[in-house]
């Protein structure tokens, strides 16, 4: 098995604890993981992203220009990343924030309205990337959903656990989303 | 085994300091390396007494260094690479006094001020002497998470062994990225300090002197040569580099740390196209292993160094291969990462592509 993601949006969005929740899931599945982030000025409220690869195996290169599957959370991802798919990839995106869809005919495209059902049906648009990975687990299997649960008590710092419920209803939510 | 945790590599490098037993970190903070200070300030001192202090300047911190070392403890400082070129007067110092201590680069893009990516253009400054002097710092090249762990615990090992600088040449990804890294127990730290120390004079011991300046040439001469003969030593038991393939390979691959993982990814792709490569990945930049790419020179058809520079380990290359076989470069600078598909396509564009001669 080898999951070679990217996960990418605004600043603030979450798409870096994304990477690292779906970082600890594979660690405590015992597999190889690697998480690389942009950094820099980029990440206070432009375009952030990181890579995240999971593996049976050793992992070569942490820097990859083709990805197995593409998170966008707004459009300027989409606009970047859509043409890194590998063909017979994957593509999730925020149908919410994104105006124009991917149209490649060659990959699976998952449109998950996230924002709309994170502030209409949880009140919360802060667990957007929960929601978002929720779907990405649905489409990709990369992880069990359970492990991804116990990697987030390992991300979010303790006194935030109270956040744990609302975050799992948005990590289900999203798995709804994946027909 | 050890404790097991998902770390990033300056995270990791800070613990395995921790870890080691070190004695004091004396530091200022720059991006990309900035978690160092930060995770140190946590509770090391808590952990284990050691001393983390922020230097006014890298200046001060490399000077606390010198200070602290020369009292046989074991002491550590990081910075990226502005902060290291003005670390280069006291490394200089450090080597001509003889003092063991490790210092670790996160090394970003540059000249200048540069830019904040990850860089590897400290090569020149690291591995031909940055500062005044006939010296060399040892130096080791993490291409993971573990390694920024590892390379700490034996850094010290080789500083006390030949009682030399060491330096960890690491860059912006690696300092950034996450891993999972395998942790060595806490050890001790250090309790009794060599003779040579500057511990204060006890009743009927010699006085301790640690100086740089020895103004008689002839004396200056035989501290050069005692130099010379521990840099001999290294690269007759010290060298390390990382292989694969070279047993059927007919081109070859060089890079060290994050250079050395994007190329192993190009060679995968590139053995999936058909194309024989192999790689080496020097571990230790000075010592070079330069017996390895002399021995697989005569064997190959070409090989093709890729780093974040214009070209600087790839002049080592061409000395150890002594023209025996063709060498060519690729590399992006400023903080900019080549890809794998990158590297593949400049291989097959120098090396297949009418390019073999």
């Amino acid at each position: 098995m080898l999951e070679e993601a990217i996960f990418s949006g605004f600043g603030g969005q979450g798409v870096l604890s994304m990477g690292m929740i779906l970082s600890y899931a594979g660690m405590i599945e015992n597999r190889e993981v690697c998480w690389m982030p942009s950094y820099g000025p980029e990440m206070r409220g432009g375009t952030a992203n990181c890579i995240t690869i999971i593996s049976d195996g050793p992992i070569s290169s942490p820097i990859i220009s083709t990805f197995d599957t593409v998170v966008a959370l707004n459009q300027p991802s989409v606009d970047k990343f859509e043409s890194q798919v590998r063909p017979g990839g994957t593509i999730i995106f925020d149908s919410t924030n994104i105006l124009n869809p991917p149209t490649r005919r060659d990959i699976t495209i998952y449109s998950v309205p996230g924002s709309e059902l994170a502030t209409a049906k949880l009140k919360n648009i802060k667990v957007l990337n929960m929601l978002i990975l929720g779907a990405f687990i649905a489409a990709r299997k990369t992880v069990k959903e359970e492990t991804c649960i116990s990697a987030l008590k390992k991300v979010l710092p303790e006194r935030y656990h109270k956040l744990v419920p609302i975050n799992k209803e948005a990590f289900e939510l999203g798995m709804s989303c994946i027909k | 085994m050890g404790e097991i945790r998902l770390m990033k590599g300056n995270e990791a490098l800070a613990e395995a300091m921790i870890r080691a037993g070190c004695d004091a970190y004396f530091g200022y903070p720059i991006t990309p390396q900035s978690e160092v200070l930060e995770y140190l300030s946590i509770d090391a001192t808590k952990r284990t007494g050691m001393v983390v202090l922020q230097a006014e300047s890298e200046v001060a911190a490399i000077n606390m260094i010198y200070g602290a070392a020369g009292c046989g403890r074991r002491v550590m400082t990081t910075s990226s690479s502005p902060g290291i070129s003005l670390m280069q007067e006291g490394l200089s110092y450090i080597a001509s006094a003889g003092l063991p201590c490790v210092v670790a680069n996160v090394n970003r893009g540059g000249p200048g001020l540069g830019t904040i990516q990850p860089s590897q253009g400290d090569y020149f400054q690291s591995v031909k002497g940055g500062g005044h002097g006939d010296y060399h710092l040892f130096v080791l090249a993490p291409s993971s998470v573990q390694e920024m762990v590892d390379f700490v615990r034996e850094g010290f090992d080789i500083a006390e062994k030949y009682r030399t600088p060491v330096m960890i040449l690491s860059d912006g990804a690696v300092g950034q990225m996450m891993e999972k890294v395998e942790l060595f127990d806490q050890m001790p730290r250090k309790t009794e300090f060599p003779d040579w120390a500057t511990t204060g004079r006890k009743r009927g011991q010699d006085r301790t002197y640690i100086t740089s300046l020895f103004i008689k040439p002839e004396k200056m001469e035989m501290i050069n040569l005692n130099l010379q003969a521990k840099y001999q030593a290294m690269i007759e038991n010290e060298v390390r580099y990382q292989s694969f393939h070279l047993d059927d390979c007919e081109y070859i691959f060089t890079g060290y740390g994050l250079g050395a993982r994007i190329c192993q990814k190009a060679m995968e792709m590139g053995r999936e196209k058909g194309y024989k490569i192999g790689l080496i990945r020097p571990i230790t930049l000075f010592p070079f292993p330069t017996t390895i790419f002399n021995e697989m020179a005569s064997k190959v058809k070409g090989i093709l160094d890729v780093e974040l520079n214009a070209g600087q380990m790839v002049e080592d290359v061409r000395l150890s291969v002594e023209g025996k076989t063709k060498v060519d470069f690729y590399g992006r600078m400023g903080g900019m990462i080549p890809s794998p598909d990158e590297i593949l396509n400049a291989f097959e564009e120098k090396f297949i592509n009418g390019g073999a001669k």
